[in-house]
């Protein structure tokens, strides 16, 4: 099991109800996390409607994660 | 001039512009982009834009690296506010300055279209009929994907 600090922002910060947690977990990438968190916050944006970003860049689903690293599930922007 | 800034305080444009003037330049352009009173149907009151800031400045810097690339000009900026906003109050500004006036349009159209893609900002429309919705970017709306499930509402609550 590794421990990953999970950010949210948005939409995902006012469905968990959090800024962030830290998660114990055995997924070996992003694409594997989420798919977890979806089921344990009841997530309803697919992870194609995503992006992601490990230690503040963007990456890619099938990165490998580590104990410690940070990431942030994007959802769909609106800047400008 | 290359800066990208995120701001919580009113973008002052004009010391904004004052600092892109270089006598090697013939030319400026900018864009400002506004809060306006309606979306989709709906009047908007106010909004709030969040922002992941160290991924949104980094990628900013880099949308800036790129237009001075792509199109050779001179210098590029941008800065972006976040917090709540009023409406008429400046959101986004950009400003490109060049030798010539092409390059500097094409540059400036090029920042402000990857920052609404790229960037990790999130804007929450706050409705006079009470509701509230994070807004979809323009593009994935373009792509067709059903709109209600973009924006799921959810009722004001006091204080919010």
């Amino acid at each position: 099991m590794k421990k990953i600090h999970v950010r949210y922002f948005a939409l995902f910060r006012d469905q968990v109800g959090r800024d962030e947690e830290t998660i114990e977990t055995d997924a070996s990438d992003p694409a594997g996390l989420y798919a977890e968190l979806q089921v344990r916050h009841d997530l309803g944006l697919g992870a194609d409607r995503l992006k992601v970003a490990v230690n503040d860049e963007f990456t890619s689903w099938d990165r490998s994660l580590s104990d410690g690293d940070r990431i942030v599930f994007i959802p769909p922007v609106a800047g400008g | 001039m290359i800066e990208f800034g995120l701001t919580i305080e009113p973008i002052d444009t004009e010391q904004w512009r004052r600092r892109m003037f270089d006598l090697t330049c013939g030319g400026y352009a900018a864009f400002e982009g506004w809060v306006r009173d309606h979306n989709e149907g709906q009047e908007v009151l106010r909004l709030e834009y969040e922002v992941y800031e160290t991924l949104a400045l980094s990628e900013g810097n880099k949308i800036l690296a790129e237009a001075i690339e792509r199109f050779g000009v001179t210098g590029a900026a941008c800065v972006h506010r976040h917090g709540e906003l009023r409406l008429g109050d400046v959101a986004v500004w950009v400003g490109v300055s060049a030798a010539h006036r092409d390059e500097a349009f094409k540059a400036c159209r090029y920042v402000i279209d990857e920052v609404k893609i790229r960037l990790p900002i999130w804007k929450k429309e706050h409705y006079v009929a009470g509701d509230s919705g994070w807004v979809n970017c323009e593009r994935c709306a373009a792509h067709g994907h059903a709109h209600e499930s973009d924006r799921p509402r959810q009722p004001e609550t006091a204080g919010a």
